[in-house]
């Protein structure tokens, strides 16, 4: 179907169609990484701004692999040592970058609800890489992607997404986007992680480990952040590892033998799984991972992939 | 200086008058009502009919911002957006820069009201010194000053201790404490309301029960100590539950309800608009309803805008780094008979009582009634006018709403300040 | 790709039949072995779904006159494309070519030749790919209208047309008989 939106900053808001089309068109661009010259000019003269607001490597990167391999001119504004960190507001960096006429602006931000405010401020296409924890559409994307190559489809699959549900925009993305897909999905962590009515967004809660890994095709570890140890929402990390994080033992003992497992990355070993599952014949994560560029690829192309200003 | 105000329906609860009906006002004070009233010579007369003659408005919740944050309201500013909105008289609370928590303040806004306000100014003394919750505030050089009531507003006494002492000292006075109710504690760093939204949003809340805890534990220190207590902008069903069986207990407690609680709830927080962050924040539909319950039979006592203006620059950007807060002067009456007495929600008399002559009572204010010897401030309203909201005309110096672009009808006519017609 | 809404075609005539058709195809496949002198170091590559399936037929058919098993890869345009619209919701199908073109007479064949648009963004596609000795082009049909400087080594047939015609082209293997009509669209 086709992709009419100006933005990508929510999985909540597309239908099925929209997902599929956007995981299609990832699919078929993967190819572009095999390539010896890995171009293609389909995105030749549109200029790619990313603002990170938040440091992320991984992310950043993989969108600028994206935009280059699609022949795009991509910049980067990371915010420490430049105008905000002098104090200029969001809104005000916002509208300077607007003033220099980009195609796209990928934008990564600390607090829900920062893309939503660019798209309404910017005429060019925003792509939310993060808002605080509100969403992250192209990691779900890369999960939904990586899944449907392990497992061949996405109706009936289970799904467990274990952690620190309450602050991850991962589990918000791929809650919506598997749930449209016909996927079912359980969350389960410690209940002072876990956020009040969460079976609205339209899935399960389970608060033990064991009770979430057992007869699902795909278990997704979450990052848990140090800052959550400065709060009052558990007690101690070696408490948390020893009861929710993943070991080979649990996994052997409750899941399913053809299980796969995912993580966002990065992998806090010993915490939420032991190096042994990270890096052991279940994991996926370096799938995910290279899944990401594809995914941006897509997403880049769906947005600013016009040349002429309508159609002909 | 005599004026006629003719042929209008009369609304005021406190004399229990709804008739069409003159008020011959003099010297700055009600002379009388009655049909067909007889004007002397050099009378000016202003022609009411079909409009409503109420009482001037009262609203006892609202943040003037002078001294110190003159950049987003000032004294003069706010005293026109009161009077553009159909208000006669305002109390301001004390979070200004310097925090309102001595003689000295007091005097400073009381003399500024004079020389540069156009309605009527009460000021609010703080309750502890700079607001910050450690000892108390000189209260009795507050209440002498001419402050009407007590709050910490922006913030809440956290030490029950203390606000104890704060109860105890104020009694004499009769003067009223004011509660921002809110555990800070369990608001810690949050957003907006914590339930199905902002699950939904990644936003961090505060749960009902933060609102709640501190309404039930002000309740019971007004117990303890025979003090008067009242809750501002009182927002959740459960507050409500705990303040209407406190007063069938006898306990001297009383409300308020902001317009926007009563019109808005937790889904406006979708849009991600800063216009729809303030505290307490916008809760569900299930509180709302409980409002306006409570609104129509009483156990909450009145409304208060919470008039709160900031500087757009404070209210764009990132919604968990905006100020609380929303204006609320120049909006609430529109607001309040478009969408609660024109579908029928709220009789127009209930409404009219509870924006003058329960105010009035609460705070011991003169004013919210008719009756002959009141002063003259009347606010006479227009049901049929139609007007689109837009913030750029306000008089206010902000223009943090979440309304602009309603078209509402029904609004402020005309507001007269003892005696005097203020300009439109 | 246009997003106007397309014109009710009706066909005009049948140009070439499942005979002619598989003749054409014939007499390209020993042009292509005589030119080349040979078929070592023959590679095809086909365009979009019908220049695949007829890549795939050639090699067939070099591979029963001269024995050889020759590779035919699968190329997609789409991001080459000098019109690339992707509100228009082309359909990327993707490239598959899963042998070196280094140093290969590559063959690209596709059905039909028209503006030479499509030919252009191939060329470049295949040079992103890597570098073949040399490019020929074969085309089942030409029917003119050329907008930049591109010829076919190889044709099956050409046909002039009017631009408001079009050429369709069906195989069995997708449409389920072999045939070449011409079209135009409906009277309003």
């Amino acid at each position: 179907m086709a992709w009419t939106r100006k933005d990508l900053l929510t999985m909540r808001e597309l239908d099925a169609a929209e997902i599929l089309t956007l995981v299609d068109t990832a699919a078929s661009l993967q190819e572009i990484a095999s390539r010896e010259i890995k171009k293609v000019p389909a995105l030749r003269g549109k200029t790619i701004v990313n603002l990170f607001y938040e440091s992320s490597t991984r992310t950043r990167t993989s969108f600028e692999i994206a935009g280059k391999w699609l022949s795009a001119d991509v910049v980067n504004f990371s915010i420490s040592g430049s105008s905000a960190a002098k104090g200029e507001s969001f809104v005000d960096t916002a509208r300077n970058i607007a003033a220099m006429s980009p195609d796209v602006v990928v934008v990564r931000h600390s607090s829900a609800g920062a893309a939503t405010l660019l798209a309404r401020e910017l005429p060019c296409s925003v792509v939310n890489a993060g808002d605080g924890a509100h969403e992250h559409p192209t990691q779900a994307l890369l999960d939904l992607l990586t899944i449907r190559e392990k497992k061949g489809h996405f109706e009936g699959l289970g799904v467990a997404i274990v952690g620190d549900i309450a602050h991850s925009r991962v589990a918000r993305s791929n809650i919506h986007g598997m749930r449209k897909l016909g996927m079912t999905v359980t969350v389960a962590g410690p209940p002072t992680l876990i956020p009040p009515f969460v079976q609205e967004l339209g899935c399960k809660v389970a608060y033990r480990l064991e009770d979430a890994i057992r007869d699902v095709d795909v278990i997704m570890m979450l990052r848990l952040q140090n800052e959550r140890m400065a709060g009052d929402l558990i007690p101690s990390l070696r408490e948390y590892a020893r009861y929710w994080g993943l070991s080979l033992d649990k996994l052997h003992a409750h899941a399913r033998p053809d299980v796969v497992i995912m993580h966002p990355g990065p992998v806090n070993r010993g915490v939420e799984l032991s190096p042994e599952v990270a890096d052991g014949p279940y994991s996926v994560i370096l799938d995910q991972v290279s899944r990401g560029v594809a995914v941006r690829m897509g997403v880049l192309l769906l947005l600013a992939g016009s040349k002429s200003a309508e159609a002909a | 200086m005599s004026l006629l105000i003719r042929n209008g329906r009369v609304v005021d609860p406190a004399t229990s008058v709804d008739a069409v009906q003159d008020v011959l006002i003099a010297d700055g004070v009600i002379e009388r009502t009655g049909p067909r009233l007889a004007a002397p010579p050099g009378t000016e007369v202003l022609d009411a009919t079909g409009r409503v003659v109420c009482p001037g408005f009262i609203d006892m919740h609202v943040h003037l911002r002078e001294p110190g944050h003159e950049y987003k309201e000032t004294i003069a500013s706010g005293t026109r957006a009161a009077a553009a909105g159909g208000f006669t008289a305002v109390c301001c609370m004390a979070n200004t820069n310097p925090v309102n928590d001595n003689g000295a303040v007091t005097d400073y806004i009381r003399a500024k009201a004079r020389v540069e306000g156009v309605v009527r100014v009460y000021p609010i003394g703080a309750v502890t010194r700079g607001l910050r919750g450690e000892v108390l505030a000189e209260l009795a050089e507050l209440a002498e000053a001419g402050c009407v009531a007590f709050s910490d507003d922006g913030r809440c006494v956290m030490d029950a201790a203390l606000y104890r002492r704060a109860m105890e000292y104020t009694l004499p006075f009769g003067a009223p404490v004011i509660s921002h109710a809110e555990d800070h504690t369990l608001s810690r760093d949050a957003a907006m309301h914590e339930g199905v939204v902002s699950t939904e949003l990644g936003l961090p809340g505060e749960p009902a029960a933060a609102e709640e805890v501190m309404v039930a534990r002000d309740i019971l220190l007004a117990e303890l100590t025979g003090a008067r207590v009242h809750i501002a902008h009182i927002s959740t069903a459960g507050a409500v539950r705990l303040v209407r069986d406190a007063k069938a207990r006898g306990v001297r407690v009383s409300a308020e309800v902001t317009p926007h609680h009563l019109l808005l709830t937790e889904d406006a927080v979708r849009t991600f608009d800063p216009n729809t962050k303030m505290k307490p924040p916008l809760r569900t539909k299930r509180d709302v309803e409980a409002l306006l319950e409570a609104l129509a039979d009483g156990t909450i006592d009145c409304v208060a805008t919470d008039h709160a203006p900031h500087a757009t620059s404070e209210k764009e950007g990132e919604y968990d780094r905006a100020a609380n807060g929303i204006l609320g002067l120049e909006t609430a009456v529109p607001l309040l008979l478009d969408r609660l007495v024109r579908p029928g929600r709220l009789p127009l008399p209930t409404l009219v009582a509870r924006l003058s002559r329960d105010p009035a009572r609460l705070l011991g204010l003169p004013g919210g009634s008719l009756a002959p010897g009141s002063p003259a401030d009347v606010t006479i309203l227009d049901l049929e006018a139609s007007v689109t909201v837009d913030p750029r005309r306000f008089r206010s110096r902000s223009r943090n709403t979440p309304f602009g672009g309603w078209t509402l009808h029904g609004g402020p006519w005309r507001t007269v300040v003892g005696g005097a017609v203020l300009a439109p | 790709m246009s997003s106007k809404p397309r014109p009710r075609l009706r066909e005009k005539a049948q140009v070439l039949d499942d005979v002619a058709l598989d003749r054409a195809l014939t007499r390209i496949a020993h042009e292509i072995l005589e030119k080349n002198a040979g078929s070592s170091g023959l590679a095809f590559v086909g365009l979009r779904t019908r220049g695949v399936t007829l890549a795939q037929r050639l090699a067939a058919r070099i591979g029963r006159i001269d024995g050889a098993t020759l590779p035919v890869g699968t190329l997609d345009i789409t991001l080459y494309r000098d019109d690339l619209d992707m509100r228009g919701a082309p359909v990327i199908r993707g490239t598959d070519i899963p042998f070196s073109i280094k140093d290969k007479t590559v063959v690209l064949v596709d059905d039909v030749l028209f503006t030479g648009r499509t030919v252009r963004a191939a060329l470049d596609a295949l040079i992103d790919l890597g570098r073949p000795r040399m490019i020929q082009l074969a085309i089942l049909v030409d029917r003119g209208h050329r907008e930049v400087p591109i010829r076919p080594d190889f044709v099956g047939k050409n046909l002039p047309t009017s631009r408001r015609e079009s050429v369709a082209v069906r195989l069995r293997e997708h449409d389920g008989e072999d045939q070449v009509v011409i079209q135009e669209p409906e009277e309003a």
